[in-house]
């Protein structure tokens, strides 16, 4: 199948169109909100959050004897909530860390969840067909209206974040601060927390439980690569969001049975090993071109210390060429003198009086000088 | 103006059942600059999160300008630790500035031209206006102190707490400090600022408190700044004493001067 095809398919086909929907949906709030979890260096709360869940969905079937998407999400966020109601109790009363009591949380209701999935397996009803998708996730059962449900739940979410932009930032930036301008900071905290329940609970059916953290944190690690500025990185970790559940949607769209919620965080762990290495500034790319030169700089003002050496001998002269040889015993174990020269030339510092003899210049000499004789520049 | 500008009675704080300040009584001057000085683990940054109401007092009462902390809260303004925060944050200087007047706008309303130019007031009067649009994370130790103290003038309070404003400061941010501090009590408001360096308490400051868990003393620094004070609170081993405590109890032994010798170093330099 050519690109073209697969984009009209994503046009015209109805399934892969709503999957496509639901995921970028899902992926943008995802995206968004994970900012804060990772600006607040809090990404395994995504994972404990969408442990914690499982239990909800299992309870929310047993009770109502409804596998609606609606009952199973809403089971879902009490879960999740409560769970992180539990990890900030822990880190509260005891002397536990906030990292142990994520991890208690997520594999004590994580454990719940599972034997409550076994229970209502084993059950003679057939209506229960379905639910341990919630733990992988299968995005082509998803449906217009939950796709619907999706989009309207993750919008609330935005709007809040939208509206509650400042005290987000001076909880994420500094807490203590914040309280002390009278920031109710607990309150403001639980409230960010529940928006990400939000945002986990409403891809666990086309991502699952397992995964649904990498869609938190993924696209905002990528975009952090890219920008300095906090609203910049929320809108691109959105679109990336959005991005990966798009293109993994139409990767698992080729057919090969390769599942949907996989592609698309396998989509964004590939935008996060691209920002890593390429976004600039922070990227390994231009750390390594930046160190680089610096190394080359170093290089040709060192050159440029040793002519002005071999200058003073002659009382400064500047017509007075030394070899190349010279400079290169001089210069023992230091590569690229030929390059360093030609640097040098090049911003008018040196010339070549004949092939292979070289002397400063008028300005090569005052550069020196102010480089390396601090005391004597003007 | 009230009396006094904070009120300590009977302050007692403890972290995991180890009291961190035990039966602390304190009274800050209004229109003074006060110094916390004490060891390390002596609990002056725990007094100024206790003013602020950040830490839970397990006995006490603390009044600031007569009143509560909520009630005076839009009249304190807090300069924490620069280390206290993720530098690395995506947010430029002007942003963070501009998190000082965050108390007075309330819920949800966002900073606007008025509240701008007021941050860019501040950022001039700490010598970084031009680092306005500068990513934080490009900032120097000096300048990053000297944007938290331009987010703590934002604030327009009659109380500034500061937790070790000079701590690994270069020599440039260090006068800015001070001049901002001096014009501060020109205006009449009160600073109380953690302090670690002794041998600039005299210069820099009226007051001072110093502490070890107990307060071992506060008032004047020409009264309080002696030696055996210090050795009280840092057992013996203080460092920068020579030189700095002699002189604060030579000026004691002197007939007693109305002032201190600070305030009157001070005020040509202020007019």
């Amino acid at each position: 199948m050519s690109i073209g095809e697969l984009f009209s398919l994503l046009l015209f086909d109805y399934t892969l169109r709503t999957v496509a929907l639901g995921t970028a949906a899902l992926g943008a709030v995802a995206g968004a909100l994970g900012c804060f979890a990772v600006l607040r260096r809090q990404s395994l709360l995504g994972d404990a959050i969408a442990h914690a869940a499982l239990p909800g969905i299992g309870l929310a079937f047993l009770l109502t004897g409804s596998r609606a998407t609606p009952v199973l999400v809403l089971g879902a966020a009490l879960a999740g909530w409560i769970g992180t109601l539990f990890v900030l109790w822990i880190v509260r009363s005891s002397r536990i860390r906030e990292d142990a009591a994520l991890g208690i949380v997520l594999s004590v209701f994580f454990g719940v969840g599972l034997v409550i999935l076994t229970f209502v397996q084993r059950r003679p009803t057939a209506a229960q067909a379905g639910l341990e998708t919630f733990l992988f996730g299968q995005a082509a059962t998803l449906l217009l209206r939950d796709v619907l449900l999706i989009a309207s739940l993750g919008g609330a979410a935005l709007v809040v974040l939208a509206l509650f932009w400042k005290e987000f930032k001076l909880l994420s930036f500094d807490p203590e601060f914040g309280a002390s301008v009278g920031l109710p900071v607990t309150r403001v905290d639980l409230l960010l927390t529940s928006l990400l329940v939000v945002a986990i609970v409403i891809g666990l059916q086309a991502v699952g439980v397992v995964l649904i953290s990498a869609l938190v944190v993924a696209p905002a690690a990528a975009a952090r690569q890219w920008t300095d500025s906090l609203s910049v990185m929320v809108v691109l970790a959105g679109f990336l969001g959005a991005l990966a559940g798009v293109a993994g949607s139409m990767v698992s769209s080729l057919g090969g049975g390769i599942p949907t919620g996989p592609t698309i965080v396998l989509v964004a762990s590939l935008a996060v090993i691209i920002s890593l290495c390429f976004a600039p500034r922070r990227g390994l790319m231009a750390g390594f071109l930046r160190e680089r030169g610096t190394r080359r700089r170093l290089r040709v003002d060192a050159v440029l210390a040793d002519l002005y050496a071999l200058a003073a001998q002659h009382g400064e002269a500047t017509s007075h060429a030394h070899p190349v040889a010279v400079l290169r015993a001089m210069q023992e174990r230091r590569g690229g003198l030929e390059r360093s020269l030609e640097a040098l030339e090049s911003r008018g510092l040196a010339r070549e009086v004949r092939p292979g003899e070289w002397c400063l210049t008028k300005a090569g000499v005052e550069r020196a000088r102010t480089l390396f004789l601090p005391e004597v520049a003007p | 103006m009230t009396e006094t500008a904070i009120e300590v009675n009977d302050l007692t704080v403890a972290y995991h059942e180890r009291p961190v300040l035990w039966d602390v009584d304190l009274r800050v001057r209004p229109g003074a600059l006060t110094a916390i000085v004490g060891p390390n683990g002596a609990g002056k940054t725990t007094l100024i999160k206790a003013i602020l109401g950040l830490v839970s007092p397990a006995a006490g009462q603390i009044r600031v300008l007569g009143r509560s902390y909520r009630e005076a809260r839009s009249e304190v303004a807090y300069v924490p630790q620069r280390g206290s925060v993720d530098w690395d944050f995506p947010t430029s200087v002007l942003d963070v500035v501009l998190m000082g007047t965050y108390g007075s706008l309330g819920w949800i309303r966002r900073p606007g031209k008025r509240e701008e130019s007021r941050a860019r007031e501040a950022l001039e009067k700490v010598g970084m206006e031009a680092f306005a649009h500068r990513q934080i994370s490009q900032l120097s130790g000096g300048q990053q102190q000297r944007v938290f103290l331009a987010r703590a003038l934002v604030q327009d309070a009659r109380v500034y707490l500061m937790d070790e404003p000079f701590q690994g400061v270069d020599a440039r941010t260090e006068r800015a400090i001070v001049d901002v501090l001096r014009e501060l009590r020109e205006r009449g408001d009160t600073v109380v600022a953690v302090h670690h360096a002794l041998q600039t308490v005299p210069e820099y400051f009226d007051d001072a408190v110093i502490l070890n868990v107990r307060r071992i003393a506060s008032g004047p620094v020409g009264e309080v700044f002696t030696e055996e004070n210090l050795r009280v609170a840092y057992g013996g081993r203080v460092p920068f004493l020579q030189g700095v405590a002699g002189g604060a109890s030579a000026a004691r032994d002197s007939p007693p001067p109305p002032e201190s010798p600070v305030d009157r170093r001070a005020r040509p330099e202020a007019t």
